[in-house]
């Protein structure tokens, strides 16, 4: 499909979209809580991706997890009122869990939120203010009342929860 | 894990792009130089694409479609500016190699007409070297053959006279005929030798008069009353009168031999 993209095929482009504008618009209205926003950060995916459909590097992941981290960034991008921080091209992930087929992705987001669950409630909570809110660990420091070496033990514990959780 | 514990934590504010100041620095300067940090770092990233996958939520209305596909549209052509190229050069490649394989049949045709050509010289060098070669040794036998000064060596059996001794070289077909002799007895007076060229049917036909010089040696070089493909069955020299007649043996036989 990205190769398809390549050579300027649009309906290939329009298929894509149909695939993975459910999750890239999830992700931005979750951390934007505004459709209008939300719309303008997947346009603003899609239409990296359109011109420059080499920033994905299909041997690192699947694309539906790059388009999601890259449409969470946009957003809390947005959401900060901040130029873009980081260029498309920065991001790099890999993931071994395969995210392709729709019912994949169900059922990992169905895993994801069930980890979530067992979290301890101030472990998840750092981490869902620094993923979806952009809060740095010293503003999650500061709103919770919490040391910052807490905070920071706290988000690197949550994200270790999820990998051990998917390498089971 | 990388192995840095000490950048554990800071990996982790890194890929969720919430690490800042001194401590985001000293991190990046690190990443710069460690293979290991940075694997750490995707696989991170990896971990924080699973939160983003968990959301749920409705999904973006059909109007956002629209603006994308439009979008696109409108870019189409700059889109296909990065693919131009490589079309282009596909292009030219194809022309180029199409090129390239002309060219190589061309060179092979090439040279298979100069190798063809090459042996055809060769083939005629060779012809025309051998008939070169026939021709000077011909020539060479009838000077040897004919020539005044050439020296003339008959070897006999000890202790016996020379005998009158001759040869006849006939090619029918061109009426040609070279005859040498040898150790002939001096002519007696109104005498001489006489050349018969005898037919199967036993008729001889007169192919020359001659004399033998001071040596006894004599030849008959091509005589011109010789008619042409007349079969040869014996040749034979005579002595005859020398004021003739000469169209038909009336003297005493000389030698004979049978072809």
């Amino acid at each position: 499909m990205i190769s398809a993209i390549r050579s300027g095929d649009q309906s290939a482009m329009a298929a894509l979209y149909d695939r993975y504008s459910s999750i890239v618009y999830s992700v931005a209205l979750r951390v934007l809580g505004d459709t209008g926003a939300a719309e303008d950060v997947l346009q603003d995916v899609f239409m990296q991706l359109w011109r420059n459909p080499g920033l994905f590097d299909s041997n690192r992941g699947s694309l539906g997890a790059w388009l999601a981290v890259i449409a969470r960034n946009r957003a809390i991008d947005a959401l900060r009122k901040r130029r873009p921080e980081s260029d498309i091209e920065d991001v790099v992930l890999s993931v071994e869990t395969d995210l392709a087929a729709e019912a994949d992705r169900a059922r990992a987001a169905e895993k994801v939120r069930s980890v979530l669950g067992t979290m301890p409630g101030p472990q998840r909570a750092a981490l869902e203010m620094a993923y979806f809110e952009g809060l740095t660990h010293t503003e999650i420091a500061a709103k919770t009342g919490e040391p910052l070496g807490t905070i920071k033990t706290r988000i690197r514990a949550g994200l270790t929860t999820l990998r051990k959780a998917f390498q089971e | 894990m990388s192995g840095h514990e000490q950048f554990a934590e800071g990996l982790a504010l890194y890929a969720l792009g919430v690490l800042e100041g001194e401590e985001r620095a000293n991190l990046e300067k690190h990443l710069d130089g460690c293979s290991g940090c940075r694997q750490e770092l995707e696989a991170l990233r990896g971990d924080s694409a699973l939160l983003a996958m968990s959301t749920t939520g409705p999904k973006p209305p059909q109007r956002s479609r629209q603006r994308l596909l439009s979008a696109i549209a409108k870019e189409a052509r700059l889109s296909a500016v990065p693919s131009a190229p490589a079309q282009r050069f596909n292009l030219w490649s194809i022309f180029g190699w199409a090129a390239a394989v002309g060219m190589l049949i061309v060179v092979i045709q090439l040279r298979r007409q100069n190798e063809a050509l090459q042996q055809a010289a060769n083939s005629l060098g060779s012809v025309l070297g051998s008939q070169t070669i026939e021709l000077e040794n011909a020539r060479r036998i009838v000077d040897t053959l004919t020539a005044p000064d050439a020296q003339t060596v008959t070897l006999v059996a000890a202790k016996t006279p020379p005998q009158p001794q001759g040869k006849a070289f006939y090619l029918k077909n061109r009426s040609g005929l070279v005859f040498v002799a040898n150790n002939l007895a001096p002519l007696p007076p109104d005498k001489i030798y006489e050349l018969w060229l005898i037919p199967p049917d036993g008729k001889p036909i007169a192919a020359g008069l001659f004399k033998p010089d001071a040596k006894g040696n004599a030849s008959v070089i091509n005589p011109p009353e010789l008619p042409p493909g007349v079969e040869a069955k014996t040749f034979a020299v005579t002595l005859e009168p020398a004021s003739g007649p000469h169209d038909a043996p009336r003297g005493t036989g000389v030698m004979q031999g049978g072809a």
